[in-house]
């Protein structure tokens, strides 16, 4: 092949690819939009929030579509784990930066860098075996609100952990050799200098957390019980919006199938407006 | 002319690749057959399906489970050869044909050592719907809140076990929702203070085998193969292999065999009873 | 930085970073802890080369190994020349794709947000109903290669980057075509970069559940094309978990084999990034 020839034919392979990777996405929300429809024309938006109940495939009647169960179940779950995962987060990265080693910080990232990996099933294995069983014995039945929390603030707290830091360390030294002129202690100096200096990538971080725990899927449908309910208490138990989706979806029909996808529509929604406004909080670092 | 060319060329990839397979038919393979649906049949379903494959080499039966919903959804979309029901199909199905091969019936369970020998089909239908909560209330003895374990939607269990009770799903309040039936027996036999409902053979089965559950009798009468069998026990159901056309091939064969006196021996080791010849 | 006196305050956000950390650290050792051991109990030679029996309880879980590979290896193998690909396009901006990346790259960000259920719903719809291919390790492996498809263009537009730009400058200068360059120049430079991303893409889809169940099924025998099912680490866990009573000990045992697997590939992503990283600094 010419020299030419061959150039022509690698710039059409990459934009192909190009287009490929893109054109995926548009698939994806095409495929949801076009599944959501007759959910959307024939049940109606307001119906996913007024109708008596979740009972989309009895035998003799007519579904009913209220999620509005599962939609708080999905946000008090999240905003449980969100409480506790992001004061410790960032709590965390205060110490990696500022009161550890250089040598104990590097271990200390490590760890948290290795346990951002760990699948969220085992971490549904361990709340279903050790968690549940706890709490149980406090207040039955064991799966709960408080089960899911727990969980996905153990989920994404090294999210918010890893992004302070980086943030943290990001800070100027200046800033921070300034502070020392000054005579600022070092919680003066964390407080009202590097915290408020690192905040947009701690707000990115923070951010892709509650996006992370929105999403979750597995480890919730483990440990929450799966009853669709308003919770009335942390112990009662909860089925989030995505842990129906897993566990309707195999035998859903028609307007059921659908009704799911809207569902699936919405969480996507939520996640990719999160996502989004956490790239423009901090353009240059795109990954977490 | 190259934007033309690079938005053409994938869509022409993607769309050749469903001209490949049209729609939603799976091209049936010779020596392979699917079966997904209701988590009482698929154990059972199983067993005979190995010896199925000893008999047949080179053959291969694949089963999952999912609810028998989803057996009777996936074989009518073509996702699954065979469909796994655990009851009778609706007149909305009639479109499907039901193949008996086995009969179960549906019975309550608590925790060994729950000290409760029987519960009245009044007390069942009040712990559901939550008037009753306390295991003292219906002379369990010890003061503990019951938690209720009950069935998701889509599985057949579910709907047998609210048709004879006579409940509407909305009117239930349970403390846990399941999916498999052996998911059931796992949640209850992990917690001693809770009630399910799940199938005799799948319970029978689990609990000769060292799992801490018991089955509780209804109506007086004792849940197991003998009970069932004569039709006694007072909730009882039919298993059924179904398909969307009428079955040739693998399919038929693999249905004759499930229907034959040649698995009665299987049928019986998981706690089932086979149908009369 | 060192200070003589010290204020409440400052005795109050030593005591809670330090707190944060150490209750922080306590309560991973609590979970590693407890799957390790309990998992090492079943861990042997056999555990990982025979099939799994009475359900799972019993036996190992070769074919569940097996299963896992077969649906990585579709994964990796669709998503790595299309990632690849795009990368090149995104790194090497010019007026006339400025746009277009853009697109792709706005595209990329909103595929990275989506939750992984919702993935399985789109597998499941696509390549499970409409393209036919029903419960098959295919499907997982191209529904997880869309999910991968962000991770492995990020790293790999880095680690493209991160190319010093005298390499291109030099290589333009001497005339060489497009290809050349970068099949023989800045490929090979980029390597690590390039593997560190393969391997956080492996590291992604092995943690994957959710968008499995509806796509690749959940057969538990050794695979023989495809298109047969097959059941990977992460849902053997989710299985024997849920659905088997007295299958936590085989499911302690899966996860701690898949946990070990992880930690191999995320640490040597690590070795490798802060090798070249610090051979990268010395060079410029």
């Amino acid at each position: 092949m010419s020299r030419s020839r061959r150039d022509s034919v690698l710039n059409w392979t990459l934009l192909c690819s190009g287009s490929l990777a893109g054109l995926i996405v548009l698939l994806i929300v095409a495929f949801l939009l076009i599944e959501s429809a007759p959910a959307l024309w024939r049940v109606g938006a307001a119906r996913f929030f007024t109708d008596a109940s979740w009972h989309p495939n009895p035998v003799s009647s007519r579904g009913t579509f209220n999620m509005l169960p599962m939609i708080w179940g999905t946000l008090l779950a999240a905003a449980g784990g969100f409480i506790l995962a992001a004061p410790l987060g960032i709590l965390c990265g205060v110490f990696c930066r500022f009161y550890a080693s250089r040598t104990l910080a590097h271990v200390f990232r490590r760890l948290i860098e290795l346990l951002a990996g760990i699948p969220s099933v085992v971490y549904g294995l361990w709340g279903l075996v050790v968690l549940v069983p706890l709490i149980r014995r406090l207040a039955p039945p064991g799966p709960s609100l408080l089960a899911g929390a727990l969980i996905l603030a153990i989920m994404i707290l090294p999210t918010v952990a890893l992004t302070a830091e980086a943030a943290l360390t990001a800070v100027s030294h200046e800033h921070l050799r300034a502070a020392a002129a000054l005579g600022l202690s070092r919680a003066a100096t964390v407080r009202s200098v590097a915290l408020p200096a690192a905040w947009p990538g701690i707000l990115t971080g923070l951010l892709l957390a509650i996006g992370r725990a929105v999403g979750e899927t597995m480890a919730i449908l483990m440990v929450c019980g799966n009853v669709v309910q308003t919770p009335d208490s942390l112990f009662a138990p909860v089925r989030t919006l995505t842990a129906n989706i897993a566990l309707e979806m195999a035998y859903a029909m028609d307007d059921h199938r659908s009704a799911l996808f809207v569902s699936g529509l919405m969480l996507t929604a939520i996640i990719v407006a999160l996502v989004a406004l956490a790239a423009r909080f901090s353009p240059e670092r795109a990954d977490a | 002319m190259n934007r033309a060319l690079l938005i053409l060329t994938p869509s022409l990839l993607l769309a050749s690749l469903s001209a490949c397979n049209p729609g939603a038919n799976r091209k049936p393979q010779e020596s392979q057959l699917v079966l997904t649906g209701s988590s009482t049949c698929a154990p059972l379903v199983n067993e005979i399906g190995k010896r199925f494959e000893k008999q047949n080499p080179g053959v291969r039966i694949d089963v999952q489970t999912g609810g028998t919903s989803r057996g009777i959804s996936d074989a009518r979309s073509g996702l699954a050869d065979i469909g796994m029901a655990s009851r009778n199909l609706y007149d909305s199905e009639s479109a499907l044909h039901a193949f008996p091969f086995a009969r179960d019936g549906i019975c309550i369970i608590v925790h060994k050592t729950n000290p409760i020998a029987e519960l009245s089909d009044e007390d069942v239908i009040a712990i559901y719907t939550g008037k009753k909560t306390n295991w003292n209330e219906v002379g369990g003895g010890r003061d503990a809140p019951i938690t209720v374990v009950h069935k998701s939607e889509g599985r057949s269990t579910l709907e047998l076990f609210l048709k004879y009770f006579k409940l509407d799903n909305t009117n239930v309040k349970p403390s846990v929702v399941i999916g498999d039936n052996q998911q059931g027996i796992k949640t209850v036999a992990g917690n001693p203070d809770a009630i399910g409902y799940v199938s005799i053979g799948s319970a029978s089965y689990e609990a000769e085998h060292g799992v801490a559950i018991k089955l509780l009798p209804m109506k007086g009468i004792v849940p197991g193969l003998g009970t069932v069998r004569d039709g006694s026990f007072p909730l009882s159901r039919t298993l059924n292999l179904v398909t969307r056309e009428e079955p040739s091939g693998l399919a038929l064969t693999f249905i004759e065999f499930a229907r034959s006196a040649g698995v009665h021996d299987i049928i019986k080791e998981q706690y089932f009873v086979p149908l009369a010849p | 930085m060192r200070e003589k006196t010290h204020s409440i305050s400052d005795v109050a956000l030593a005591v809670a970073a330090c707190g944060a950390a150490l209750s922080v650290m306590a309560a991973f050792a609590w979970i590693v802890g407890d799957v390790a051991l309990h998992g090492w109990a079943r861990i042997s030679p056999a555990f990982l080369t025979t099939p799994p029996s009475d359900a799972g309880r019993a036996g190992g879980i070769a074919p569940v190994l097996m299963s896992t590979a077969w649906i990585l290896a579709v994964c990796m193998g669709v998503s790595l020349p299309i990632a690849l690909g795009a990368a090149v396009l995104l790194s090497e901006q010019s007026a006339e794709t400025r746009r277009f990346a853009g697109f792709v790259r706005r595209s990329l960000d909103v595929l990275a947000g989506m939750p992984s259920i919702v993935f399985g719903l789109f597998g499941n719809a696509f390549f499970c109903v409409f393209l036919g291919m029903g419960f098959s390790i295919l499907s997982g492996g191209l529904t997880l290669a869309c999910m991968v498809l962000p991770i492995l263009i990020r790293t790999a537009e880095e680690g493209l980057r991160g190319v010093p730009r005298d390499y291109r400058l030099s290589s333009a200068a001497l005339g060489m075509t497009r290809y050349t360059t970068l099949v023989r120049i800045l490929l090979p430079a980029a390597a690590p970069g390039l593997i560190v991303g393969l391997m956080l893409g492996i590291g992604r889809a092995l943690a994957e559940t959710a968008a499995l169940i509806f796509t690749s099924g959940y057969v538990d025998r050794m695979p023989r094309s495809l298109l047969d099912s097959g059941r990977a680490l992460s849902i053997h866990i989710y299985d024997l978990a849920m659905n088997v009573a007295g299958g936590e000990p085989n499911a302690y045992a899966t996860a701690l084999v898949l946990v070990a697997l992880l930690l191999v590939i995320n640490g040597a992503a690590s070795w490798i990034t802060d090798h070249t990283l610090r051979a990268g600094a010395r060079a410029t």
